[in-house]
């Protein structure tokens, strides 16, 4: 970009290659971090991996009987926000870029970001204190109504304190991110496509059919992937909402016995743990560690091959 | 409004009728105003309380199906559909705004009764049941993120300068990468981490102290700190630099003096966006830097308090009597929420007031 191939060459001055040794050093240690991160957690699981299953907590038959429950409460609670985020952030998203007047449309954008910015503790006493009490009745109402139904088996949480209202705070914590990674593919849309469309006399949903969607479906669904990351680590909302049984693995939403999560059992179980339950612990958190990296890179790589090749930037 | 589609198979969509423009407000005033009704009699009825929230919500999908159905009386499947979509969308962000309005409600109105200045000017030694404030978890928190701070923006900053300046080649590119990758790491395996390191280098099984706490909270500022900054490095002509260089000005001081001073209202905004972010942050903190009920001004030494646990633990761990613990719980949350929301706003002011005008 600035450096001249021709000759004469630049001088190179002592503080030149100091201030670019910095720069590198810098972009290293990222690297060197996220090995770190790595490494670490792996040289404090090994201990949990090797001891003896009668010594973790509960006295499981073995570690990955330990992890199972867990692991599957994560995926089941993610799994569910993402089922309700997604149509509404890809509904916000397409108001924000194709139908909200261009004036208004940034402020909406700001809007949707203050969600972003309320912190998780905040957003797990809300689903606490306002969420679960409401939604109780409701509960109560799905399981005298729907009990039939497998997810809705008797009996009924007294206290809304189930997987359901997890999910339901999940999914309004993960909107924004899924919100803000789709509005911008949908703006990426090649406006002579859209146009196109228009003067063919589609309506405007036709055209976000026939044009915006197709375009934008590998950032829909890196955008979906992103959130599912995001919610598979998230943390106080799953340790203060839910109320959870040790090495349980249900589906039922809205019962009073509920999987736990690998994030959410960290935090309840880390300040009065000891020993290897420690080990145990972090071992866990290595697991989610590499699950979120798997499913970020991804969503990564699959946002950036669309950057790469799109004809609108 | 007159004429209705004719049964020729084909509908024009020119020559059927169109909804005049005020109909969709008017359909959907009305469907509000029949659900209110609805709720209201059924309030009466039951002798229940009056749910607003739900009347409006159940409005809004009365809106939905009646916008569909008469478009599609009056102006065919196509346009019904497009109206239909569109009133769904206009839904689903309503739908997002009232968890936002319910949260931003309850923690006001929750937390103002113990906003006072006992809160501000105590910490929680010795107090049992009413009283007490969260002094200590206040100095904690903005130890805690000012030292994180301090350790992510130059680290952030000259790697936004390597990758804007001086990468090339694959290195850059995995930078760059791993970088967007570090942004989705959960939070709590950025506590998990920092408790690992330390506990392995400082032989300490059950380390707590608060610097542990800025290690971890600067893994999650990090990434937001490079992303932010290269975006705005990049948005610096190419012509400045030229012209830095023709005048025969080092490479590093023209990034120095001019790349840098162009770019930094941008910069600015970003770190103190990627502040708010982290300084929420509740799970690495509960794990590293732990919590105390004393003042800790030692970022080396001993459990440190700060304002995202002390909501935790106000909540989590109260005394017999609830009440105060949650009042002091709904407080500290007030207080973040204020935090996050100055910092949000100073960010988006000096990006509007200090940004250089660049348009010719």
């Amino acid at each position: 970009m600035t450096t001249a191939t021709a000759s004469p060459r630049a001088k190179l001055r002592p503080a030149d290659r100091i201030f670019s040794t910095a720069t590198l050093v810098a972009g290293s240690l990222i690297l060197l971090a996220l090995a770190a991160v790595a490494i670490f957690l792996v040289a404090q699981s090994i201990p949990a991996l090797v001891a003896d299953p009668a010594d973790l907590k509960g006295s499981p038959s073995s570690f990955w009987a330990y992890v199972l429950p867990l692991a599957f409460g994560s995926v089941w609670a993610a799994f569910l926000a993402l089922l309700m985020a997604l149509p509404i952030s890809f509904g916000i998203a397409l108001f924000i870029s194709h139908y909200a007047p261009r004036r208004v449309a940034q402020g909406l954008g700001y809007i949707i970001d203050l969600l972003a910015a309320v912190p998780s503790v905040v957003f797990g006493l809300w689903g606490i204190k306002v969420l679960a009490p409401a939604v109780t009745p409701l509960y109560g109402w799905l399981v005298d109504n729907a009990g039939w139904f497998p997810l809705f088996a008797p009996p009924v949480s007294g206290t809304g304190r189930t997987i359901l209202t997890v999910a339901i705070v999940l999914a309004v914590m993960i909107i924004p991110i899924i919100t803000a990674v789709s509005r911008e593919v949908f703006l990426q849309t090649p406006r002579l496509h859209e146009e196109a469309a228009l003067a063919l006399g589609a309506t405007r949903w036709e055209m976000i059919q026939m044009a915006v969607i197709p375009f934008g479906r590998p950032g829909m669904i890196s955008a979906a992937m992103l959130g599912l990351g995001r919610a598979l680590g998230e943390t106080m909302v799953v340790a203060m909402v839910l109320s959870p049984s040790p090495g349980l693995i249900t589906f039922v939403l809205t019962g009073s016995q509920n999987s736990s999560t690998i994030a959410g059992n960290i935090a309840l179980n880390f300040p009065e743990a000891h020993g290897v339950d420690v080990n145990a612990l972090i071992a866990t958190g290595l697991i989610l560690f590499g699950i979120t990296l798997v499913i970020n890179s991804i969503a990564r790589v699959v946002i950036n091959r669309r950057k790469a090749f799109s004809g609108a930037n | 409004m007159t004429t209705t589609t004719e049964a020729t198979g084909i509908v024009n969509s020119l020559t059927t009728g169109r909804l005049p423009k005020w109909s969709p407000w008017v359909i959907l005033a009305g469907s509000w105003v029949i659900m209110i009704v609805v709720f209201a009699f059924m309030a009466a009825a039951n002798g229940t309380e009056f749910n607003i929230a739900a009347a409006l919500v159940l409005g809004t999908v009365l809106f939905d199906v009646a916008i569909f159905v008469l478009a599609y009386l009056v102006e065919g499947i196509r346009q019904a559909k497009d109206r239909l979509v569109t009133s769904l969308v206009a839904t689903a962000f309503i739908l997002a705004l009232i968890p936002l309005i319910s949260l931003l409600y309850t923690v006001v109105s929750n937390g103002l009764p113990r906003f006072d200045l006992s809160f501000f000017s105590s910490s929680m030694r010795n107090v049992v049941g009413e009283g007490g404030g969260a002094l200590h978890a206040i100095v904690g928190t903005l130890e805690i993120t000012g030292m994180a701070a301090l350790i992510s923006v130059p680290v952030g900053l000259l790697t936004a300068v390597y990758l804007v300046e001086y990468g090339r080649g694959a290195l850059a590119r995995a930078i760059t990468f791993f970088v967007d990758v570090m942004t989705g790491i959960p939070s709590i395996v950025a506590g998990l981490f920092a408790f690992a390191f330390f506990d392995l280098v400082l032989h300490d099984p059950g380390i707590r102290f608060g610097f542990g706490g800025s290690v971890a909270l600067s893994l999650l500022m990090i990434p937001v700190v490079v992303r932010s900054s290269e975006e705005m490095l990049k948005l610096v002509p190419n012509e400045l630099r030229e012209a830095a260089y023709a005048l025969g000005v080092p490479k590093w001081l023209t990034i120095l003096r001019i790349v840098i001073p162009t770019s930094i209202a941008g910069i600015t905004t970003g770190v103190t966006l990627a502040i708010a972010r982290v300084i929420g942050e509740t799970a690495p903190l509960l794990i590293i830097s732990g919590f105390t009920a004393s003042m800790n001004y030692d970022l080396f030494d001993d459990r440190m308090m700060s304002l995202p646990v002390f909501v935790y633990t106000q909540y989590a761990n109260p005394g017999s009597d609830v009440q105060p613990y949650l009042d002091r719980a709904w407080a500290g949350a007030l207080t973040l929420i204020v935090i996050v929301m100055l910092l949000n706003l100073i960010a988006r002011l000096v990006a509007r007031i200090f940004s250089p005008k660049l348009g010719r």
